[in-house]
């Protein structure tokens, strides 16, 4: 087991270098965005004085290599500092936000991953047929229109013409699951659409890539019928390259909402980011900006951590 | 004797098509044969003779782009191109077995063997799963597998080429089936490993009187396992016969063709003259992969002669090519160094001058993938030309066009072609002309015959000796197979585990006495006599007695 956690820890060290990296160039990038808050604050009429005095109270007037490492050190600590504008700690500002995010993003995983990877196998187990072909122009279908339409076409249809679920995912604080799922549908079938596609055709290809594969043959020739030799044998060899596009679609939900929330009203991190963008507070910015950076990561780092477990050439050595 | 009657087997005028460029081509054309109760059948041939697809079409398989076009397989009285699947799928494992080529590729690397083993004995209710896996074990026992108790509770990258070849025949074996199709069970292994599976396969076959099909390309295993054989040629059979009679009186030209291809012989060449500098040479290279606790390479030193060939033989694993690393600067050695006309060269391919690069050329085993698939004949052999002695234009082409004759190829009708409108023989020619161009001292060729048909092999031989004599060339020459090294070397080396064994000149190695390894290795190279399995392995075990 000790080069296992040698590797852990090495894809861990280059998650936490990655993390750094990512966090210079979001710093950096906002540094060089035109436009002040202190000024945006207190207005074009603000003197001079009073602009300095605002500038030193939220800590402004510091060089930036300071205040980098204060945010990023802030940061690691759990500490996710302050908002400029209300000067509310970020944390308050969006832990019901993330929550919702994740719930959202959670949701639309769960009907889409195994959504995504059942129609891969149906489709290699039917390969070249009429049902093949009809999935891969359905999900390319989905994919190839643009989200906010997806999320409209939805809206007319399922809100609209048959009234079964709200056009608007406003969710008060106290919302019961049943509601949240009830309210959230709209907005997760819209992801779906768009990530099934990715993840369905990664899935297919894996698979019929091994089906050119000795091992294969010789399943076949012991007698394994089509379905044993795809959902048995290859399979499990194609965890790999199947898990990885997982992850990144995976990402994507949580990263890729800003569109669907905007278009259901959704209160998630999409919204608050907007606004803030809107507002020039660039700590929440930057900050949930991060916070989107270390979700990708860990994602990356758990799809090659299961990739590793799913390979027994690296979790048994000879 | 209604055995004799009802044959276990029998194949009728079969016809097999295969789909290439989008038309139906015949692949197997009209073969017939029967196998009775515990018969082995031999089935020999080159490459492209339609072997492995009449082995598979014995079991009512084809592979996908094939079709049954005609004919017929009865097996025990079932009628099987015209069967449905679900007829076919249940005999398979059950009645019919199959072991492939390489079990290395063939072994699904995400189960362990025995669970592999015991899939379909469970499945199809011929024993409960503790049955099945002692059974397994028992097998693995009489295949003389080393820990028979534990080795099939690995995944198959923990075990050795060889055992999973005897761990693949025992899981053909595992529902007791009445027919097995051995395809070229043992021409990925070793010699020293082939004997052992050779004779594992045998016995077991002996034990319970199971038919088979032995697939090979080699007459002296075909010698060894099977009471009759029948050689095919592009699809059709040449003639068939029983054992002994084939393989003294073949009545066809093509059987003897095949039968005399080990004829070839370079001529000998005087002893290197008193104080000759060698073109290159290593002295005792000791080398190391990064991150490894031990040498891959413990003192080698060997000298390569201008006009000479070394030929360096072991097994794989050994060495060889490893060396051959080193030559090229692609493993620089941790101690020892390497000499270059009496100079030393650059361990390191990176810091060598562009002079030092062309002295050292490389031919490679596997010229399908060696050579670039875009690129036409005449940017194959004109780059290095270029690159190496600055040739343009015109005399460019004069060149390529001269060495093309070189490697008989007539330049017209080649030197715009695609390395993909080439067969196997005519791409190692590229390959070989592809290292000429550079106008090296020494080549290095890597198993360059170890991928062709015998009589294309020949060929090759034949052409590489005429350019070293013409060129006056030192060629360093990989290879398992002993025959070649007969055929082409002056100087011979026996590399075992990264170190030599025994080197010297050929006649030298080849006369008694050997070094225990050189005689291991020598002894297990078959022959065509049928009985030298059994006379080899009597004399093995009188010796460790």
């Amino acid at each position: 087991m000790h080069h296992l956690l040698r590797l852990f820890v090495q894809r861990l060290a280059l998650g936490l270098l990655t993390l750094f990296v990512v966090s210079l160039v979001i710093f950096l990038s906002i540094e060089l965005l035109p436009g002040d808050v202190a000024q945006q604050v207190l207005g074009q009429s603000a003197t001079p004085e009073n602009l300095a005095a605002f500038r030193r109270e939220l800590g402004l007037d510091q060089p930036a290599h300071t205040r980098y490492l204060a945010w990023f050190g802030g940061f690691l600590q759990g500490d996710l500092g302050n908002s400029l504008i209300s000067g509310l700690p970020i944390w308050d500002l969006i832990s019901e936000r993330l929550y919702n995010t994740f719930f959202l993003a959670g949701f639309a995983a769960l009907i889409s991953v195994p959504l995504a990877v059942l129609l891969g196998v149906v489709s290699a187990l039917y390969r070249e047929t009429l049902l093949d072909k009809s999935i891969n122009v359905a999900t390319l279908t989905a994919i190839s229109v643009p989200e906010f339409f997806v999320g409209y076409i939805l809206v007319w249809l399922f809100a609209v013409e048959f009234a079964l679920f709200p056009s608007i995912a406003n969710l008060s604080e106290d919302a019961s699951l049943g509601d949240r799922i009830y309210r959230t549908f709209l907005p997760a079938l819209t992801l779906t659409l768009i990530v099934t596609a990715h993840m369905m055709r990664m899935t297919r290809a894996s698979l019929i890539n091994l089906l050119a594969l000795p091992y294969i043959e010789m399943a076949q020739l012991k007698g394994a019928s089509q379905r044993r030799l795809i959902v048995i044998h290859a399979l499990p060899n194609a965890i790999a390259p199947i898990v990885t596009v997982i992850a990144i679609n995976l990402a994507y939900l949580i990263v890729g909402v800003v569109i669907v929330e905007v278009v259901f009203v959704y209160p998630g991190m999409g919204q608050l980011l907007v606004d803030s963008v809107a507002k020039r507070d660039f700590t929440v910015v930057q900050t949930a900006c991060l916070l989107f950076a270390a979700t990708y990561i860990l994602f990356n780092l758990a799809s090659d951590l299961i990739s590793i477990a799913s390979n027994p050439r690296l979790l048994h050595r000879k | 004797m209604t055995e004799t009657q009802s044959p276990l087997l029998r194949v009728e005028n079969l016809q097999i098509e295969g789909l290439s460029e989008d038309r139906w081509k015949t692949i197997v054309k009209g073969v017939d044969l029967t196998l009775g109760k515990g018969e082995v059948l031999g089935l020999i041939g080159e490459s492209g003779a339609g072997k492995s697809t009449i082995g598979l079409g014995a079991m009512g398989y084809v592979r996908d782009g094939c079709r049954f076009s005609s004919g017929s397989v009865h097996f025990d009285g079932i009628e099987l191109t015209g069967a449905d699947r679900e007829t076919r799928r249940n005999l398979r494992s059950t009645r019919i077995a199959y072991v492939a080529q390489s079990a290395a590729a063939s072994f699904n690397p995400a189960f362990k063997l025995i669970n592999q083993h015991t899939e379909f004995p469970v499945r199809r209710g011929v024993m409960s799963r503790e049955d099945a896996q002692k059974d397994a074990i028992d097998l693995y026992r009489q295949l003389q597998l080393p820990n028979p108790e534990e080795i099939g509770f690995r995944y198959p990258h923990q075990v050795s080429g060889g055992q999973l070849q005897r761990a693949m025949t025992a899981m053909a074996m595992a529902c007791r089936p009445d027919l097995i199709i051995f395809d070229e069970p043992t021409t990925a292994l070793d010699v020293t490993t082939q004997i052992e599976v050779l004779s594992a396969i045998r016995n077991i076959v002996e034990e319970f009187g199971t038919s088979a099909i032995y697939i090979t390309h080699d007459l002296a295993v075909v010698a060894q396992m099977a009471d009759r054989i029948m050689v095919l040629r592009h699809g059709a059979e040449v003639e068939s016969a029983d054992t002994a009679t084939m393989l003294n009186a073949p009545q066809q030209d093509y059987t003897k063709s095949l039968w005399a291809v080990r004829s070839f012989k370079a001529a000998a060449k005087p002893a290197v003259a008193e104080g000759q500098v060698p073109v290159v040479s290593l002295r005792n290279v000791t080398a190391q992969y990064p991150g490894m606790s031990k040498p891959v390479l413990n003192d080698v030193s060997i000298d390569f002669h201008a006009g000479r060939t070394v030929a360096v033989v072991g097994e794989s694993g050994s060495g060889k090519s490893t060396t051959a690393r080193s030559l090229m600067g692609l493993l620089p050695p941790v101690s020892g160094n390497m000499v270059l006309n009496g100079a030393a060269l650059a361990p390191e391919f990176r810091k060598r001058s562009k002079a030092e690069l062309q002295a050292v050329q490389m031919i490679y085993q596997m010229a399908d993938t060696a050579l670039n698939p875009k690129q036409r004949i005449r940017d194959i052999i004109g780059r290095p030309m270029t690159y190496y002695r600055g040739l343009k234009g015109k005399q460019l082409t004069e060149e390529i066009r001269a060495l093309l004759r070189d490697i008989e190829l007539e330049p017209d009708q080649f030197i715009n072609r695609l390395p993909s409108e080439l067969s196997g023989g005519q791409k190692q020619r590229i390959g070989i002309a592809r290292a000429l161009a550079a106008s090296p001292r020494l080549v290095i060729c890597d198993e360059v015959t170890s991928a062709l048909d015998q009589l294309v092999a020949e060929g090759i031989l034949r052409l590489l000796d005429k350019l070293q004599r013409e060129h006056d060339l030192a060629y360093m020459f990989i290879t398992h197979d002993i025959s070649t090294v007969r055929a082409i070397a002056d100087e011979v080396v026996v590399m075992q585990h990264g170190r030599i064994v025994e080197q010297g000149a050929k006649a030298q190695i080849f006369t008694p006495p050997h070094a225990p390894y050189t005689d291991l290795l020598l002894s297990s190279v078959p022959e065509m006599d049928p009985g030298w399995l059994d006379r080899v392995l009597a004399e093995r075990v009188a010796q460790s007695a």
